[in-house]
């Protein structure tokens, strides 16, 4: 299994990704450049963290203009795994990919800091071997996750939120909220559950000597899941 | 070389050189003879801006150059020391750590966010410039008076700066030191350190070789922004007088994650002879400083150079101080590739110039020579001076430690020390900044005396830290600046590091002060006396002079930016108790002084008597000690004891404990000392301040093993506690001298910084 890890001018996780993929989780990875309008026949695809031209206009808002989208867009739609971290998640909501939008922080400043995540739903491509909480740090501006009433309703009732922010016991309360997300959500796939899109970073912690390493699952579970055909094109 | 200078008529419309201009360009009467002497001719207006910057104290280190030479910069180690862009030290294994710490004070004081960001980039360029890959930022930041009205708007405004450049660029921010002290109320300190790796074999320098070679312009527009800012920095404030505002410069951090990407790729192609940053002084410092460095000469044409502004001067151009610029000096006929990258990248890259062989600085407008200077005289020939230096008034009389009515509560004490925003909880300010981008971070801010960051694809890891306690250097200047040295290094070695080298940024007053001048000199020396102690060289620096506000000079303030290296990184510990049961251990020689400690400033509002002494001997044994223990797994935790002295160590381990190597929820500890005395000799030894020891952990079984270590070294380890419970116990044969929850500890020390100087509170710890 290959995955290919899109560079965008500012992208600034796009290492830490294809280095995780390739010595934490044993998977070829392939830096694709977004000018490019060929995916080289990978099976998986990363957007990185970063900052995407410089955030100019609002977080994501240009990249998805990037040569590169039509075809991410088309792997999407034909069920490949798709994973968006922080800024990758801005640019998938920018290009459609995910519904709703991200807003500046409640607090208005930059977080970096550990964050629990509540599996809210493990039966997903990209959760299918997590623990029912992980850790993964997040590190951005603006988190803050905003939908419509409708859209929110709808994420809901279909299994589509993946992780909200949680205590250490798992518990999902108001204190451990860190960016104001509506409904402390901090991940959210598309309603085929292929695209993900979170905020915090699994890539952070996906090494014992960096954290608990539990970030690492996010990355097996869509090995597993993609070798035993459950998602891929 | 002889060169010969040749004529060059003024630009018309240029305003003519008068005595007013001259002194308007910060040039001394007997500064501006000697440009008429070199010149052998009046200098047009272009080139009297070009010596008023080349020749400030910012850029020509006029003042501080006889001084820097006593200190020791090479070492088995060095591959290359001060003069480049950044120092440069093997670490084996085919590689290499590029390191440098600068200032940008001035600037920060009239703009804090943009002043910050772009200190932040400038000190990333001197160190990718190199050829290294920034992987650690830190940074040094002094402010007035905790609850001066300035604070509260200076402190938000850096940090938002370093956070806005740092996290965008993609560089972990991972350590750093914030302190308050009215003498900054007037002018604060940013000082920013990068740090970067490389491979020993593929440094890139500064050195504009072989004549013809082409000179590239490469990175953002030159705009009108930051024109004399090198000048700026080289002067004083007053308050009330508002100075012209454009000499602030505006940062792009996207710009410079492009041109951070675009260099190294470059160089891993076969095409350029060398590469230099644009920062203070801008196009001219940049090229004067490669052509010094070559024997060469350069011919530049200002019409080439990409504008951001319409009917920019030469002399705006060679001036202005934008950023996100670099200047590259290729192989000719290879000029392509350069372009080819840069356009990748979505940069510009533009032929501006060459390399002469006739000595001569020259810049053209279009066909019109407008400046032709020795490059020699610009970078050599620059004014050296001996200021005088005194010895301050009443100096000797202060050096007496102070005697201090006993606070009584040891407690009490303790819980004001923590809240104090010296040692108060940073996670405030660390909190912003991104500090585990690129997956190297090891060490997380707040958990250990320094950060560690992994070497990828190796078992090493580096140990970083900056420290200058300033209330030290200002009592003694000689000592405090060893103490400086010796903080740092115990602190590289608390996480089981050996101190490598040092980077050095000196933030002094007006130096035509004497009795300032005579600080800078005193601390050199003892910079010198440290270094020459520990085997270790400084291999990068920066000097800022004219601190000083309305006649109020800052605080002496060395900065020491100390780089160590752990060979195998897996036993590295953290500050924090690790878990119940765990021994704690005095380690090395106590010799705790009330002169110019925080327990003074907190307790009873004096800075007055001796910094502590460093006693060599002591230190070396008890850094051996830490590294091997840590070393061979031996020692789990380790802290130094720093402001506050050994009572707010402890309290510190016990804040950051429950979590090895991390940062924990807690835990207590009883210690049992023995021998404290009268009230004033137990808070003399919990809250004085000492060099040459620290409190480590041991599991018990290897006390033993700790202790036929610490004596092979020639080390005291006396077994005084052990880990467990809720509360700091500290007891002697009287009994309890202190028992506080930890519970109570962390209220005091997590609120402390919010508190003091007034900042939006924080959502508990996840």
């Amino acid at each position: 299994m290959r995955f290919g890890v899109v560079t965008f001018p500012g992208s600034n996780c796009d290492h830490d990704a294809y280095h995780v993929i390739k010595n934490v989780a044993q998977r070829e990875a392939t830096f694709l450049w977004h000018k490019e309008t060929d995916l080289s026949g990978v099976d998986a695809i990363v957007l990185p963290g970063g900052f995407s031209y410089g955030d100019s206009l609002r977080c994501g808002a240009i990249a998805r203009f990037s040569p590169i989208m039509d075809e991410v867009r088309k792997f999407a739609d034909a069920g490949g795994p798709v994973i968006g971290i922080c800024n990758g998640f801005q640019v998938l909501t920018e290009a459609g990919l995910l519904p709703g939008a991200m807003l500046r922080n409640q607090g208005l400043t930059f977080i970096c800091e550990d964050a629990y995540l509540q599996v809210a739903n493990g039966h997903l491509p990209w959760t299918g071997l997590c623990p029912e909480t992980i850790v993964a740090p997040i590190a951005h501006h603006d988190g803050c996750y905003y939908a419509d009433a409708d859209t929110l309703a709808r994420l809901e009732g279909e299994g589509q939120v993946a992780f909200r922010y949680c205590d250490r016991s798992g518990e999902v309360t108001e204190a451990s909220n860190p960016n104001g997300s509506l409904n402390s959500i901090a991940g959210i796939t598309n309603a085929r559950g292929n695209v993900l899109g979170m905020m915090p970073h699994p890539e952070r912690n996906a090494e014992a000597e960096l954290g608990d390493a539990s970030g690492a699952w996010v990355f097996r579970s869509v090995v597993k899941a993609f070798l035993e055909g459950e998602v891929g094109r | 070389m002889t060169v010969h200078v040749p004529d060059v008529a003024g630009r018309p419309g240029d305003p003519s050189i008068t005595d007013a201009l001259v002194a308007e360009h910060g040039l001394k009467g007997d500064e501006y003879q000697r440009v008429l002497d070199i010149l052998g001719r009046e200098p047009t207006y272009t080139e009297l801006g070009v010596f008023s910057v080349m020749w400030s104290e910012h850029c020509s280190y006029k003042t501080s150059r006889i001084h820097l030479g006593t200190l020791p910069t090479s070492g088995p180690r060095v591959l290359q020391g001060p003069g480049e862009n950044a120092g440069v030290v093997d670490i084996g294994d085919g590689l290499a750590v590029c390191f440098k710490m600068e200032s940008h004070n001035h600037p920060s004081f009239i703009e804090p966010f943009q002043g910050a960001a772009t200190g932040v980039g400038g000190i990333l360029r001197d160190v990718f410039t190199m050829g290294a890959r920034p992987i650690a930022l830190l940074n040094s930041l002094r402010f007035g008076a905790a609850d001066h009205e300035k604070t509260k708007f200076l402190l938000p405004g850096v940090v938002a700066g370093i956070a806005g450049y740092g996290n965008c660029v993609g560089v972990p921010t991972v350590a750093g030191e914030v302190n308050f002290h009215p003498s900054y109320n007037g002018n604060i300190l940013v000082n920013a350190m990068a740090v970067g790796l490389l491979r020993s074999d593929a440094i890139f320098r500064g050195v504009a070789a072989g004549p013809g070679n082409p000179v590239l312009y490469v990175g953002a527009r030159t705009g009108r922004d930051g024109i004399h800012g090198a000048t700026m920095a080289s002067d004083t404030f007053e308050e009330g007088v508002e100075k012209p505002r454009p000499t602030v410069q505006v940062g792009d951090p996207y710009t410079e994650k492009l041109l951070i990407e675009a260099c190294l790729e470059l160089m891993r192609e076969d095409a350029i002879v060398a590469i230099q940053d644009m920062g203070a002084a801008g196009l001219t410092s940049s090229s004067v400083e490669m052509a010094g460095r070559g024997g060469t000469g350069l011919l530049l044409d200002v019409a080439k150079v990409p504008a951001a502004a319409e009917g920019m001067t030469p002399y705006e151009f060679l001036l202005s101080e934008s950023q996100e610029r670099m200047l590259i000096v290729s192989v000719r006929g290879k000029e392509h590739i350069v372009e080819r990258v840069f356009r990748k990248w979505d940069l510009e890259a533009v032929v501006i110039g060459r390399v002469t062989d006739d000595g001569l600085w020259t810049i053209a407008e279009g066909d019109n020579i407008v400046a032709s200077i020795p490059v020699d005289a610009l970078t050599d020939a620059a004014p050296v001076y001996d200021r005088p230096h005194r010895e301050p008034a009443g100096f000797a009389e202060r050096q007496v430690e102070p005697s201090y009515p006993p606070a009584g509560d040891c407690g009490d004490v303790l819980l004001k020390l923590l809240a104090s925003p010296d040692i108060a909880d940073k996670r405030w300010v660390y909190r912003q900044y991104d500090h585990m981008v690129q997956l190297g971070t090891v060490v997380r801010p707040g958990a250990a005396d320094a950060a560690v960051v992994r070497v990828p694809n190796t078992e090493k890891a580096l140990s970083l830290t900056t420290d200058c306690n300033s209330v030290w250097v200002k009592a003694h200047p000689h000592m405090g600046t060893q103490g400086a040295v010796a903080e740092a290094a115990r602190n590289v070695a608390c996480t089981g590091a050996e101190p490598l080298a040092v980077t050095d940024c000196l933030n002094f007053g007006n130096p035509e002060r004497p009795e300032v001048m005579w600080e800078f000199v005193q601390s050199i020396e003892g910079m010198g006396v440290a270094l020459r102690e520990l085997d270790i060289p400084v291999v990068s620096g920066n000097v800022s002079l004219y601190n000083e506000t309305s006649d109020v000079s800052i605080h002496p303030t060395p900065g020491i930016g100390m780089v160590g290296l752990i060979e195998r990184r897996e036993h590295t510990v953290g500050m924090g108790f690790p878990e119940n049961g765990h021994r704690v251990v005095l380690l090395g020689t106590p010799r705790p002084t009330l002169g110019a400690t925080a327990y003074g400033r907190v307790i009873h509002a004096s800075e007055t008597g001796a910094p502590p002494t460093v006693h060599w001997d002591d230190e070396r044994s008890l850094l051996a000690t830490l590294r091997e223990g840590i070393e061979a797994g031996v020692i789990v935790a380790a802290h130094d004891a720093a402001d506050g002295g050994l009572g707010v160590a402890l309290a510190e381990m016990a804040l950051a404990g429950g979590r090895a190597g991390g940062l924990g929820d807690g835990l207590g500890a009883g210690v049992a000392l023995e021998g404290l005395g009268s009230a004033e000799s137990r808070e003399r030894f919990l809250f004085g301040e000492t060099h040459g020891c620290a409190w480590v952990c041991v599991s018990n079984d290897s006390v033993g093993a700790l202790r036929k270590l610490a004596q092979t070294h020639g080390c005291s380890a006396r077994v005084v506690g052990t880990v467990g419970g809720d509360s700091l116990l500290v007891t002697d044969e009287a009994g309890a001298v202190l028992d506080v929850p930890v519970g109570r500890l962390r209220a005091a020390w997590e609120g402390g910084l919010v508190e003091a100087v007034g900042l939006s509170a924080l959502p508990q710890r996840p």
